[in-house]
């Protein structure tokens, strides 16, 4: 690593860009926020005048988060972590997997915190003594001689100082994720009266038409309202097909879309037409015709000698309620004309037979279709990145040391231990231990 | 006793122990910090009892959602997760001077929420776009982390105060504040705290927007600018932890996230347009 340490890569992995990239990229998308994105260039010519739209043209300002300069400014900001993280990693890796039995004597006596214990009890029933009030306070140590004494090292949670790595990671995974999502998706929508059937959508950036590799049809929609007429469910019922073969039906609504082969249906948006379902029914013999009606056009039922057609028809209140007029004549008398409400069934009684009829009113959904290979990247990102924060945030890299030694007849006990972070907590768990060692009969402490 | 009178309640509550508290700093009267508490728990049972009274208003009404669907809804949630964090700093720190810094804040977003004329506060059923899971982790998540971080504005703010203590006459107001160093770790905790929470509350938006529209990032203002609150605060931890930032510059901050904070909370919903109509 060392021979590469010129200021280029100093750079690079300096923490000082990583603010800077923290502060521009906060400025930058300020400034996205308060300029309106993606309108037509007169509205910024309108709005800013001359100077400024030409300005922000050339800059690219109307399409800011896909511009050059944004892209370039975000993959700095990738190449800043990857770089630091190289720098860095080494040091963690070696400190997650050093001896720390080698640890020597003069580092011990300037740790915080740090006691110093003496004892008559002989060295090795004081080494034994210690080892096991260790193992019974949750540190498992490990032993070695040292400089003439007899060093135990124990440890807990070294890995947590890759902690902070997975948090760094996180970040290029999600912007991986990201970067698939716009090779390789397609985004757009599509406008589907009932009944129809399309093999097809329509691209948001270029509005071309990009084949399914099935088709999908709506069979129904459905819009239903709460009391006071705010819209309560958005609902088209969808079936796919491949080679005209039925092979998927669901009924999805806002939050519930369809997934089928890579691509996802989302309920958007839906527009009333002006047609209606007209559904008549001889009540004689049962026979029953589903036809499309439009105001204004006679419809014939040749099989049952009828002809209807609406001839009026009030508007949809807040609840979506309509009433059409419709006439109806069967050829023999006077025409019947009547009111018919959506969903009611009004039977009209003809020298014939009674006829029922239904209506219901035609809707398009609106459709926003998604392929998106690069969401579970961004979501298994978003995991690791809050695994990652609790890992770095709360938890912390605790190490202790027990050096057993003889001087002047006596035996010497020194214990000192280092936490990476959490000092206070680590300094109760510390004093615990040390209690236990005091308390324990056998050792006879005094301090030093 | 229905749950807008008890969150009316509430609010006068809240205001009662601002009041106690500040008047045990101002007055260093340390004896009536115990009022401040428990008049301050009573507070948050009443609330927990108003919110929960919502809920189950919102089940008899036919339209059953939890009360985190709108902006009056989640006003009075901000309050009380202050308190909850609060208490919490308090009985850790065994300091209730933090209360004269931190309560005001869930006061005012109590008083704001019944006082304000700009949005509904009666129970109304949800559009379909609010209708999912994710919606409640995402309001949840957000304004936890947004107490966390009004909680280290209070904290930031008691630093700076604690400042001008020349520290020559042990019996002045400002010696009656925690250390600086306790302060500083408080409001370095709490940032952290909030951190996460955020980080969760942007996540748990981009699910949900993924799961109604198919995209999990479109830049709107509000996203944008939850952001740029992300941003800041993640600066400062790393000038925290790499460069020693400690003191003065953590503390203000915490008062230019907080206020970063409340700009994409209400800001955005007023000031700029977008996906997030929520308040309205
Ligand atoms: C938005 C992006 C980033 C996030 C969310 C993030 C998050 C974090 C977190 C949570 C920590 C841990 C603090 C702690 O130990 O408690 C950290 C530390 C650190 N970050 Fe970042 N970081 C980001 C970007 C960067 C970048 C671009 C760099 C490039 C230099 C960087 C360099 C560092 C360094 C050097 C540390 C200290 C590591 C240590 O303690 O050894 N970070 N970061």
């Amino acid at each position: 690593m060392k021979s590469k340490k010129n200021s280029f890569w100093e750079f690079f992995a300096s923490v000082k860009l990583a603010l800077f990239c923290f502060f521009t990229l906060a400025i930058a998308s300020i400034a996205g926020t308060i300029i309106p994105q993606n309108k037509p260039y007169e509205f910024y010519l309108g709005k800013y005048g001359d100077a400024l739209a030409e300005m922000f043209r050339l800059l690219d300002i109307p399409n800011m988060y896909n511009s050059w300069w944004f892209i370039s400014l975000l993959s700095l900001f990738s190449i800043n972590l990857i770089i630091c993280s190289i720098e860095r990693l080494p040091t963690v890796w070696k400190i997650v997997t050093m001896d720390n039995l080698a640890t020597k004597v003069n580092r011990l006596e300037k740790m915080t915190p740090r006691v110093r214990f003496g004892t008559v009890q002989p060295k090795q029933e004081v080494v034994t003594q210690v080892e096991q009030t260790m193992k019974a306070s949750g540190w498992k140590p490990t032993q070695g001689e040292r400089e003439g004494g007899t060093l135990l090292f124990a440890q807990k949670t070294p890995w947590v100082r890759f902690g902070v790595y997975i948090v760094h990671s996180s970040i290029l995974v999600i912007f991986l994720g990201a970067i698939i999502g716009i090779l390789f998706g397609a985004k757009g929508s599509i406008m589907l009266r009932e009944k129809g059937q399309v093999p097809f959508f329509y691209a948001f950036d270029t509005s071309e038409r990009i084949p399914l590799g099935f088709d999908i049809r709506c069979d129904d929609f459905t819009l239903t309202y709460y009391d006071n007429g705010a819209p309560k469910e958005y609902r088209s019922e969808l079936t796919v097909l491949e080679n005209g073969q039925e092979v998927l039906k669901k009924a999805i609504v806002v939050n519930d879309p369809l997934d089928y082969k890579g691509y996802t249906f989302y309920q958007a948006s839906y527009e009333a037409m002006n047609d209606f379902w007209i559904t008549v029914q001889n009540q004689n013999t049962g026979a029953r015709q589903l036809f499309l009606a439009q105001p204004g056009v006679e419809i014939k039922w040749r099989e049952a000698g009828i002809n209807f057609g609406i001839v009026n028809m009030l508007q949809p209140d807040r609840w979506g309620r309509y009433r059409l007029k419709i006439w109806f004549s069967d050829g023999k008398g006077e025409p019947s004309v009547f009111w018919l409400d959506g969903k009611t069934v009004v039977t009209v009684e003809r020298p014939d037979a009674p006829f029922a009829f239904k209506s219901e009113q035609v809707f398009a959904t609106g459709l926003q279709v998604a392929k998106d290979p690069g969401v579970w990247p961004v979501y298994i990102g978003c995991i690791l990145m809050l695994v990652g924060l609790v890992v770095a945030f709360f938890l912390s890299h605790k190490r202790l040391w027990v050096y057993v030694y003889e001087e002047e007849g006596k035996t010497r006990i020194l214990v000192a231990g280092s936490s990476n972070k959490n000092k206070v907590g680590f300094e109760n768990m510390f004093n615990a231990l040390v209690e236990k060692l005091e308390e324990n009969e056998s050792l006879q402490l005094s301090k030093v | 006793m229905d749950s807008s009178k008890l969150l009316g309640i509430t609010t006068f509550i809240y205001m009662f122990s601002s009041m106690i508290y500040l008047i045990m700093f101002i007055f260093r009267i340390k004896k009536i910090g115990l009022l401040a508490t428990v008049v301050t728990i009573i507070g948050v049972l009443v609330q927990t009892a108003g919110i929960g009274m919502r809920w189950l208003e919102s089940y008899q009404m036919g339209i059953g959602h939890a009360p985190l669907s709108n902006m009056y809804e989640s006003l009075v949630f901000f309050a009380w997760s202050i308190i909850i964090l609060y208490l919490v700093v308090e009985f850790i720190y065994k300091n209730k001077i933090i209360g004269a810094f931190a309560v005001p804040f869930a006061f005012a977003s109590m008083a704001y929420a019944s006082l304000s004329t700009e949005f509904g506060k009666t129970i109304t059923p949800l559009v379909p776009a609010l209708q999912s899971n994710w919606l409640i982790a995402h309001v949840f998540t957000c304004f936890i982390g947004y107490a966390a971080f009004a909680v280290a504005c209070g904290t930031g703010i008691m630093y700076l105060v604690k400042l001008l203590d020349k520290g020559d006459n042990p019996d002045s107001l400002l010696a009656t504040l925690p250390s600086l160093k306790t302060i500083d770790d408080i409001t370095h905790k709490v940032i952290l705290f909030g951190f996460i929470w955020l980080s969760g509350g942007i996540i748990s938006g981009a699910v949900w927007a993924n799961s109604a529209w198919g995209t999990y990032w479109s830049w709107d203002p509000k996203e944008t600018w939850s952001l740029i609150t992300w941003f800041i605060y993640a600066s400062a931890l790393h000038a925290r932890f790499t460069r020693g930032w400690g003191g003065k510059r953590i503390a203000w901050i915490s008062i230019i996230g907080f206020l970063a904070v409340i700009f994409t909370y209400y800001g955005v919903n007023f000031l700029l347009s977008g996906l997030h109509s929520y308040g309205g």
